[in-house]
């Protein structure tokens, strides 16, 4: 860290504030010229906010920046961070829901103009997503509302490679697989490492520390909005980072997990969906297990959650639910929290029929169940009837838990809910899911991410819409699902 | 001091009150100090109408963007004149009238509902072709409209005590209790969830279709009521007598402080901004201001407050 050519973008003592909260707390933080960088750390240890300062979306409260060893602190912005070739790809995605994937395309590109700049932003787009993600099944044409959130995140991370003439020097991916299956997190990883070979940076936020350690060069641990550890990606493994971070419990609370398998189908059974595809393994659920649902991303997965929500206490046709059920929405911003209302009532919508006294709600009871449940989930807040927006994304995600695990639900159907959720959460919330499942209750469980699955008393692989394999715990293996996931059907 | 007056200026249904005191103020000083009170009383007798209407057409927009009812007006005219016809200005008949002018209303919510759910019309169009369904009814059915309201109904709207109108004091409880409807009871609370997030929801285990049905069925319901009580009030019906309460419900709805994109709602706010519109209207007249002038005047001002303060204050 000697040349200050080669770095691309330096900060020092950077702070930034809101309010009484210090999100950052005097960052230095360099990024040099083709190295990938990984930035790990815990919900609210900042690492969103320092992107949002590097994209230039927010001021720091004080503290210098400089890109290429010249100081821009006073006139950076978004158009100084896209001057700069800084691009970032938020984790609350950012795409316009109403446009085609072309036209959000052409919002980063304003050169793309005049007669034929849609066949030109199609050709932009289209051949980025066919070079990071072969195979990828999206068109230029589609509407972006209409894609599942894994391909959104797809589009978004290919966008943010496209060049037309501005640089690009630096991408920040923030929570980039978040919602991509294994196959396809794997391809854009791949890609990472392509461009960074050719001379470009990289920015990687993620929880999955397997990601951080194959990826980057270079790791910087944050934690309450300081830096506490950088070093180069050798000198740390999975233990080492885990402890940085300030989290200890990690490795030893899987293996206590793996202790409380259970006999199969010793409980009556609660949710069985059979399938009308003779091939095709049906689905069946007993109380207490713990079930997970995997394969690539958007092969049917959420399709059958809905298809459980909707047959809720019912026998219906070929589905069949018995008892009441609860969902945690993994697409948090379209499907779960209600932005006008505070953290409580988030968390209340679900349980309020019980909270009635003489049939009108009782607003302690909502307080009450808030405030149980900030304790048992460690939602990070002053004040529970602060709104559900002032979260970071990992605590909101919380909160839809809580909204579940509160409420009288027997069965709790989970799409993809750990999304930007850090690893010390993450295992808080894997024991309550194994005390609920232990008290009786039944959780379906979607989930992009292959480690989580060993949590889960058995998977079922999703392949074109129905189940074609059931894999139980003990021959779980990222492999083996990849395999079911691909195999072409006898 | 300061700390109170932000916390007030916090509050969304404060512009409104602020407005109707500034217009009566106005109203009053142009007239010498004479007549406030009197100002007061016809504002109240006539804001109540307004009022009940505002309330139904509330819980409509709160569900949520697109959500309208323009079916009130024609809900009006039509449970007016039916009513006068059945109770033919007999006492005796006065529940029995009730009764079938809120049958009426009951009919046009569910009706209203099912183009949108069943044959999925977006709201603003199904509510608007119903309504012209909804007045041929009222014009096909018109003989009712020269038959005088009985007695004791036109006792009852025109009744006062102390220079207060009965019948407002009646829709304030009424209002006091629609507002617990709406921030305690499930019901209220399903509206206000469905109109931030209509899928989170359903996902959250809201029965958002029979809450929509419930809110255009209430509408409508109140709307009925309304049309009852305003022909007693007036000595009769008449097939226009709900016209002008089609931009009235939604004008009070979006000046006493419910937000236009859903979510969150405000019933204070509704009788504020019913008495400011009728008091704004007896300002011009005062004023002598020609009917041109004060059509134009009324759409102006009513702008100028949406755009102050019926705006969203931003989410966070």
């Amino acid at each position: 860290m000697t040349e200050s050519t080669r770095t691309i973008v330096a900060l020092e003592k950077v702070a930034k504030h809101f309010g009484a909260v210090k999100a950052l707390n005097g960052v230095d933080l360099r990024v040099e010229a083709g190295e990938c960088l990984g930035l790990v750390g815990h919900n609210g240890a900042g690492k969103s906010t320092l992107m949002h300062v590097l994209a230039g979306t927010l001021t720091p409260s004080s503290g210098t920046m400089s890109v290429r060893g010249e100081d821009v602190t006073a006139r950076y912005g978004v158009a100084g961070a896209n001057a700069a070739g800084i691009r970032c790809v938020f984790q609350e995605l950012s795409l316009c829901p109403n446009l085609t994937v072309a036209e959000n395309a052409r919002i980063f590109h304003p050169s793309l103009q005049g007669f034929g700049w849609k066949r030109r932003a199609r050709a932009l787009i289209g051949a980025k997503l066919d070079e990071i993600f072969p195979g990828h099944g999206i068109s230029a044409d589609d509407v972006v509302g209409d894609l599942s959130i894994g391909k959104r995140q797809m589009v978004e991370i290919a966008r943010a490679f496209t060049i037309s003439d501005a640089p690009l020097d630096l991408v920040i991916l923030d929570e980039p697989t978040s919602s991509l299956d294994a196959f396809t997190a794997r391809q854009l990883l791949d890609y990472v490492r392509k461009v960074v070979g050719g001379g470009m940076s990289c920015i990687l936020i993620t929880h999955l520390l397997r990601e951080i350690l194959d990826t980057s060069d270079r790791i910087v641990v944050m934690k309450d909005g300081a830096v506490v550890a950088a070093k180069k990606t050798e000198e740390f493994d999975r233990d080492s980072l885990v402890r940085a971070m300030g989290n200890v419990v990690e490795m030893t609370a899987i293996k206590v997990h793996e202790a409380h398998e259970r006999q199969r189908g010793a409980t009556p059974l609660v949710v069985e969906a059979r399938s009308s595809d003779r091939d095709a393994v049906d689905l069946r659920a007993h109380r207490g297990e713990i079930i997970g649902l995997a394969g690539l991303a958007g092969h049917g997965q959420t399709a059958m959650l809905m298809k459980i929500f909707d047959a809720a206490g019912k026998h219906r046709g070929s589905t069949r639910v018995d008892g009441p059920v609860a969902l945690v929405a993994g697409d948090r911003q379209t499907e779960g929290v209600f932005h006008l209302w505070s953290i409580a009532q988030n968390i209340g919508v679900r349980s309020l029929a019980g909270m009635r006294r003489h049939g009108l709600i009782d607003a302690s009871a909502e307080a009450a169940l808030g405030e149980e449940w900030k304790r048992r989930i460690g939602i990070k807040t002053p004040d529970m009837n602060n709104a559900i927006l002032s979260l970071s994304g990992g605590n909101q995600q919380k909160a839809l838990f809580a909204r579940a695990l509160a409420s009288d639900a027997e069965i709790i159907l989970m799409d993809d809910p750990m999304r930007g959720v850090d690893v010390g959460t993450k295992l808080e919330v894997y024991d309550l899911i194994r005390d609920e499942a232990e008290k009786g209750r039944t959780f379906l469980w979607y989930t992009t991410e292959t480690d989580e699955l060993k949590n889960c008393d058995h998977t079922y692989v999703f392949r074109d819409g129905v189940i074609v394999a059931d894999i139980a715990r003990a021959d779980l293996s990222e492999e083996k699902i990849l395999q079911c996931s691909f195999k072409e059907s006898a | 001091m300061m700390p109170a007056i932000r916390r007030l200026s916090a509050k969304p249904w404060i512009w409104s009150y602020l407005g109707m005191t500034l217009v009566w103020l106005a109203t009053t000083i142009h007239s010498g100090g004479t007549g406030g009170a009197q100002v007061l009383t016809a504002a109240l007798s006539f804001a109540t109408f307004t009022v009940i209407v505002g309330i139904g057409q509330m819980f409509v927009i709160t569900t949520g963007p697109g959500n309208v009812d323009l079916s009130i007006p024609s809900t009006i005219s039509l449970a007016g004149v039916v009513a006068m016809k059945v109770m033919e200005g007999s006492d005796d008949l006065l529940v029995v009238g009730l009764v079938i002018a809120l049958a009426c209303g009951l009919a046009v919510g569910i009706f209203n509902y099912l183009l949108i759910r069943i044959l999925r019309i977006p709201p603003i169009i199904a509510t608007l072709s119903s309504s012209f369904l909804v007045l041929s009814t009222a014009i096909a059915y018109g003989r009712g409209l020269k038959i005088k309201p009985p007695p004791l109904l036109a006792d009852f709207t025109t009744a006062q005590v102390w220079g207060l109108p009965i019948l407002a004091l009646v829709v304030i409880l009424f209002a006091m209790a629609m507002s617990v409807l709406l921030h305690r009871t499930l019901y209220g609370r399903s509206v206000m969830a469905i109109g931030q997030n209509m899928r989170a929801a359903r996902l959250a285990g809201i029965r958002v279709e029979r809450v929509r049905f419930l809110t255009y069925t209430l509408s409508a319901v109140l709307a009925s009521l309304t049309g009852y009580l305003l022909a007693g009030f007036s000595g009769g019906a008449s097939l226009n007598m709900g016209q002008e309460y089609l931009l009235a419900s939604i004008a009070v709805v979006v000046i006493g402080g419910t937000s236009v994109a859903g979510g969150r709602a405000n019933i204070p706010g509704i009788w504020g901004a019913a008495m400011f519109l009728f008091l704004l209207v007896t300002m011009l007249n005062t004023f002598g201001a020609s009917a041109g002038i004060r059509l134009i005047l009324t759409g102006v001002i009513i702008i100028a407050v949406i755009t102050t303060a019926g705006g969203d204050e931003p989410q966070r």
